[in-house]
């Protein structure tokens, strides 16, 4: 599914490595997390993926079930089955979340060259995925994002996610303001999206989330480079211990 | 006057160029008007309220040529019931005009009425020798002055639908001079409609009288002719517990100065006037406007959005004056630039003149370019650039375009930018 070798990226506008040869790899049906200290690069990697300004790749590669995603505008990329869940959700006042959602629904079937849904049969679907994610019509009837909460802006990301139905699901820190109850709802509606042909990548600090989103593997990134993989438990550890052991280890 | 007087005044050059129209009740109200522009003299560039936009291509006795538009898109106001007037070139069309009459009010052309006794004689060229002080608007005398034709309509109930003036532009060369009278008897309503390029160059003038309780609905369009000229003078006084409201769309034109002038003389009066508009490179829209506030607890809020990109001027010039005595007053000004490129430049001058205590004038002014964060945001969801930039700008207008009341125009009216913004993508 997603293929990420050697990556390495620096900021464009400083001559500051932040990727140094990142390595994964991400199978259909697999849920990864990336746990890492801050700084490490676990959002430059998110943002990199999704085709942000501001970096630069200076090696490697990474694609999308075989097609290369760093040479494609971040349009592209959606198109072709990639989502980012944000870290800190954009506020677009003006727009609002339900034209939002169905130009982005239908930008990315014409790029696809499927047939673009009806105002109908989209009204019917965002009804239905709203409703399991407790998106009131007053929250969809707004500007995105505008006067969203914390947890309701997170809900709101995996609402897109839901609609979007992406082979490749990136979420940046999605439990960062997020309350316990706001966190269960949010896990489910991920839970829920979790299929055979859906891979995803879960990059947090806190293994709580993972309580919720069981990862199959957990990696724990530094200084650029993923530097331990394990399953579960690896989670656990970071949880009780930090990541001084880890990194000691390596060392 | 002294021919050689007209070569050097550009103010007596462009008086000789004009033949003023001879009328019965009108004639004085012109002879006022010609006496105050001598006095006043054409607007030149040193002029306070001139030093962002020249004037000189108004106020040369030649209009400059401007092409003729060839659109197909379907003209404004198509679907909506109405009863239409229209001027091709500032001539009245009969053919192509509805028949004046309509329920609750009365429709006379200017260049018809001519009877001694005419209602209009308390408001053509009153309301605009009102606006000139403090500030001088010459360009409207001149047009008080010379006037062709224009519209009077005097409202005596609520009309079943609205009226639209609408323009054609059919001559390379032509000139016009319109001068539109409307009186509002107490408690009446009137919506006007206003659409079409009116000419290479027009000078128009709207003078409203609102009386207490009634209510004046103003929705134009100015567009899309590239190289039409236009000055436009609305004037109005406001009484008691009544409303204007006026919105106006412009797209293109090399330069287009729409002066607002708004006196609230009733208490519990409210004044919404706004603008949007587009603007792709040989462009100049100037939005200059003077609010005062002359009785207590009245409202009044500007709100003007300017696309610009490619080298487009915008300029904004705005004042609420509040009169000592108009407490109460909540006054709000909005003016904000949307650049979309570094070519492209927005003046504005917001002015508060208040002489009462107890009020709440707010203004705010701001240029800025499209925000990365969104954009990025909307591509990452799959939205193409040119989709996305288009969509932020739609929603950076929405502030001003959400002043129409009227859905469905609202919603033609941000159809019709969308495809602008959809033809001008950089």
């Amino acid at each position: 599914m997603l293929s990420i070798k050697n990556l390495q990226v620096k900021l464009d506008d400083e001559d500051k490595q932040i990727l140094k040869g990142v390595d994964l790899e991400i199978k259909g049906g697999e849920v990864h997390a990336i746990m890492g200290p801050n700084g490490s690069g676990k959002s430059t990697l998110s943002y990199v993926l999704s085709g942000k300004d501001g970096y630069a790749v200076t090696g490697g590669s990474a694609a999308l079930e075989g097609v290369d995603l760093l040479e494609m505008e971040p349009e592209q990329r959606a198109a072709a089955g990639l989502f980012l869940a944000f870290q800190y959700p954009v506020e677009i006042p003006g727009v609002g979340n339900m034209t939002f959602l169905r130009t982005a629904v239908n930008a990315q079937r014409k790029a696809r060259g499927e047939e673009e849904m009806s105002a109908a049969e989209f009204l019917k679907v965002v009804r239905a995925k709203a409703k399991e994610l407790q998106i009131d019509a007053e929250m969809l009837k707004r500007p995105v994002n505008m006067g969203f909460s914390g947890g309701e802006k997170k809900r709101n990301e995996i609402l897109q996610m839901a609609m979007l139905e992406p082979k490749m699901c990136i979420l940046d820190e999605t439990d960062s303001g997020l309350d316990v109850d706001a966190m269960k709802l949010v896990s489910e509606g991920v839970n829920a999206l979790r299929s055979e042909g859906r891979g995803f990548l879960v990059i947090t600090h806190y293994q709580r989330l993972l309580d919720h989103i069981k990862p199959d593997f957990v990696h724990i990134m530094a200084d650029g480079r993923i530097i331990k993989t394990g399953g579960p438990e690896l989670a656990l550890e970071v949880e009780n211990n930090g990541y001084a052991d880890i990194l000691a280890e390596v060392a | 006057m002294a021919d050689a007087a007209a070569k050097t005044d550009p103010t007596e050059a462009m008086i000789a160029s004009l033949e003023m129209p001879s009328g019965t009740w009108v004639q004085p109200l012109r002879e006022d008007a010609l006496a105050r522009l001598r006095v006043m003299g054409l607007p030149q560039r040193r002029d306070e309220y001139w030093k962002y936009t020249r004037p000189d291509t108004l106020t040369q006795p030649e209009a400059p040529h401007a092409a003729v538009l060839d659109s197909d898109e379907a003209p404004m106001f198509g679907d909506v019931e109405r009863l239409q007037i229209v001027f091709v070139d500032g001539v009245f069309d009969a053919e192509a005009s509805d028949d004046l009459s309509l329920e609750g009010i009365t429709i006379e052309r200017l260049a018809s009425a001519d009877s001694d006794l005419h209602w209009a004689k308390n408001v053509y060229g009153v309301l605009e020798t009102r606006g000139q002080t403090p500030v001088a608007r010459p360009l409207a005398a001149l047009n008080t002055a010379f006037a062709t034709d224009g519209i009077l309509i005097h409202v005596t109930g609520k009309p079943s639908k609205p009226v639209n003036l609408t323009y054609h532009h059919k001559s390379e060369s032509s000139d016009a001079i319109l001068h539109h009278c409307i009186k509002l008897d107490e408690g009446t309503e009137l919506t006007l409609l206003e659409n079409g390029p009116a000419a290479a160059r027009f000078n128009k003038v709207l003078e409203v009288e609102v009386a207490d309780r009634a209510s004046f609905h103003h929705i134009r369009t100015q567009g899309r002719d590239h190289e039409r000229r236009a000055a436009t003078h609305i004037f109005t006084r406001l009484g008691t517990e009544s409303a204007f409201r006026s919105f106006t769309m412009t797209v293109n034109g090399v330069l287009t100065r729409n002066d607002c002038v708004i006196e609230l003389t009733g208490d519990d009066a409210l004044a919404h006037v706004a603008g949007a508009c587009v603007g792709d490179g040989d462009f100049v829209h100037d939005d200059t406007v003077f609010i005062t506030h002359d009785a207590v607890n009245c409202e009044s809020r500007q709100v003007f959005k300017k696309v610009l990109r490619n080298g487009a001027t915008g300029v904004f010039q705005g004042k609420i004056l509040v009169k000592a005595g108009a407490q109460k007053t909540d006054g709000y000004q909005i003016s904000q630039s949307l650049l979309l490129d570094g070519d492209s430049q927005f003046l504005a001058k917001p002015e508060l003149e208040i002489y009462a205590d107890d009020v709440a004038c707010s203004h705010g002014s701001t240029s800025g370019a499209i925000d990365e964060d969104a954009l990025f945001y909307l591509r990452s969801r799959g939205v193409p650039e040119g989709e996305a930039t288009d969509l932020l700008t739609l929603a950076f207008l929405a502030e001003a375009v959400d002043e129409i009341a009227h859905e469905d125009l609202r919603a033609d009216i941000t159809d019709r930018l969308g495809a602008w913004l959809q033809r001008h993508r950089g």
